[in-house]
Formats: C-alpha cells, structure tokens, sequence
C-alpha cells in the first residue's frame, strides 16, 4: 500500500530540481534516449515496409515485362543518376558528422555540416527536377498519361509507373528531411544539443540515413539493371 | 536510488564512448570512400553483361546490400548500439523478404493454373449435378468415370467459363 505514497513523492520531489530536458516518466537521460531511439527505429521499420511493396511489385512486374523494362530504362540517363547516388552519399557522410559535431559540443561545426547535408539535398531535387521535365517532354509517363512515340517494345508505360511512384516517393521523403534539417538548424542555433542532449538530431540523422539507404537500392534497380 | 548516481551512470557510460567518439570522424570518412567505391564499380559491372540478365540483378543486389548494411553499422551506429534497435531493422527486413519470397514463389509457381490448362465447363452446362450440395466433386466428362469405368472425381472448376464475360 505504501508503493503509490512513494512514487508520488518521488514525482513531486523530482518536479523541484529537474532537468527541463528529462520527461517526468523517464528515471534517466539514457532510459529517455533509448526510448525516443526505438520509437523512431520502429518507424524506420515501416518505412522499410512502404517501399518494400513497390520493390515487390517493381519485381514482379520486371518479371512479367522483361523486355519492356529493358527498353524503358535506356531513357533514363545513368550519369545523373550516378551523380545524385554521389551527393546522397556525401550528405549521408555531413549528416553523420552534423550529429557528431553536436554530441561533441561543436555549435559552428554543427550548424555547417547540416548546412552541406541541405545543400546536397536540393542539388538532388534540382537533378529529379531535371530529370522529370525531360520525361514529361518526352511523353514518358506513367499508366494512361505515357504518349512516348515510336516505340518498338510496348508496355513500356508500366516502368514508368513505378519510376514516377518509387522516385516519387522517395522525393517526397526528401523534402521532409529537408524540413527536419532546418528544424535541427534552428534548434542548434538555439544551442539545444550538448553531449547529454542530442536525441532529436541523433534520430533526424537516422531517418536521413534511412532516405540514402532506399536509394542505395532505387539507383541500380532503376537506372543500371538491364 | 537516487537521481545523482544515475546521473553519474550516464557520464561514466560517455567517458567509455569518448575514445570511440574521437576516432570516429576517420571512420565516418573511411566509410563514405569505401560507399563511393562500390556505387563507381556498380555503375560499371552494369555495363558488363554477366552471363545471363540474372546475374547482372544478383551483382547489383549484392553490392547495394553491401553499402546498406556500412550504412546501417556505422552511419545510423547499429554497431555500437542497443541490439534491439537491430533486432528491429533485421525483422523489418526479414519480413520484408517472407513477402517477396511468397509473392515471387506465387508467381512462378501459376503456369499450372493457367486457363489453358484447365478443363472447360460448357456454356450452359450444369456445373454441379441436380441437387447436389454447392461444392460436391463431378466427374469431368471425357474421363474414364463417363465411361462407367472407375468413377473419378475431378474438381469441375467454373472459373473459365466465367471469366468470359
């Protein structure tokens, strides 16, 4: 019976002299951090879920129109693609730096490497903005909208369907990572992270890197597989 | 126990992250030499042609796993991490894998149940006999239990005929 007595002191003692940092149903930084860790790991997990349909079906589709797919990834220019691979690659690397720059208290550090990591990000959208006005010049569109002329293998259309909902997709996941850059931008300005607190940049970055990841995959599936 | 200790628990479990922390801007390095490697010799086994198509698919899999799973260890620190957070990754994937593993198996496994392949109810033809039950077996007719032989029970499968409309 005295169980409950104890732990609404506990409460009430701990709201005096708190860390603003520690939520009150967390015992410590660590416990907190793990927590926040496998919340957004189980996010990462279906994130991994919602492309890995349309890695089936882009599998399974390729399987049904081989010749198809193979004449309909010869519009897509492998050189941009290498390059973006390239600079999703190095905004991985800045990222990863940016997080550790905050865990080591390095306010200037930080702010630069998350300044890189954003940059990188547009130079790839500004490369798909590229790259997608292209295709729909040429008529290279997905389902009924695809009016591509002169054609020797038909069916093309359904490569493009899951091009335009795979990269897509993927685009979209980089504008919200850009969004949650700049928050981490402003929150550093702020001076929010030091070596005990440093959970929302720290998961910011594994969410950046989940983005890198899919496309690790995108870019041979899409672009070079023949 | 008090707040104090755990707080010492916590910086006592940082001074021991501190060596890893202060090599770990090389490594971050190392890591992204080695990612850009590999994504050059992709780009030119993919002008290679392997044998057949397969092999090509099989090649790039292999190396862009090779690149996840460098990012996964030391870029999202998988490596240094709690387990359960690679429990969770490793699960994701491994269902991930049961889905595409059933649906490809599905898929190559149909050839048998192609509508060729299957026994033609007639048009207007009873699909089961008078009375009985919905799902009772007839047999087929040009099998031997037409005959009068061996009564054979063949499933009389209407989805053919019904997939004319």
């Amino acid at each position: 019976m005295s169980e409950p007595a104890i732990a609404i002191e506990h409460g009430g003692h701990s709201h005096e002299e708190h860390d603003p940092h520690l939520q009150h149903h967390f015992a410590t930084y660590e416990q907190q951090f793990d927590a926040s860790k496998i919340g957004m790991w189980l996010f990462l997990a279906t994130e991994i879920l919602l492309f890995g349909g349309l890695f089936v079906g882009f599998g399974l589709m390729q399987g049904k129109f081989p010749d198809a797919f193979f004449a309909a990834h010869h519009h897509l220019d492998k050189n941009l693609g290498f390059l973006n691979t390239v600079v999703l690659l190095l905004s991985s690397y800045t990222m990863v730096m940016a997080v550790h720059s905050a865990k080591t208290e390095k306010r200037k550090q930080t702010m630069i490497f998350l300044l890189i990591t954003l940059t990188c990000a547009a130079i790839f959208l500004l490369v798909k903005y590229f790259e997608y006005s292209h295709k729909f010049h040429e008529g290279l569109l997905p389902g009924r909208f695809y009016h591509h002329h002169g054609d020797t293998v038909p069916n093309q259309f359904v490569f493009f369907s899951f091009y335009f909902m795979m990269t897509g997709l993927h685009g979209i996941h980089i504008l919200g990572g850009m969004a949650a850059i700049i928050w981490m931008c402003i929150k550093t300005k702020a001076g929010d992270f030091s070596r005990t607190h440093y959970t929302a940049i720290d998961l910011v970055g594994l969410y950046w890197h989940l983005v890198d990841l899919i496309w690790i995959y995108l870019f041979p599936l899409l672009y070079l597989i023949s | 126990m008090t707040e104090t200790t755990e707080i010492q628990d916590h910086t006592h479990a940082h001074r021991a992250h501190a060596d890893h922390d202060k090599n770990a801007p090389k490594l971050y390095l190392g890591i992204l030499i080695i990612l850009l490697i590999l994504t050059c010799i992709t780009v030119a086994a993919s002008y290679v042609q392997f044998g057949s198509g397969m092999a090509n698919v099989a090649i790039a899999l292999t190396i862009a796993t090779i690149k996840a799973t460098l990012v996964a260890l030391f870029f999202m620190h998988l490596l240094h991490d709690r387990p359960m957070n690679s429990v969770i990754i490793v699960m994701a994937f491994a269902f991930l894998g049961l889905f595409l593993g059933f649906d490809y198996t599905d898929v190559a496994s149909r050839e048998a149940l192609l509508p060729a392949n299957l026994k033609v109810v007639k048009p207007g033809a009873p699909t089961s006999p008078p009375g009985a039950a919905p799902g009772t077996l007839i047999p087929a007719p040009g099998t031997p239990g037409a005959n009068g032989t061996t009564p054979s029970m063949t499933p009389a499968i209407p989805a053919p005929a019904e997939e004319h409309h």
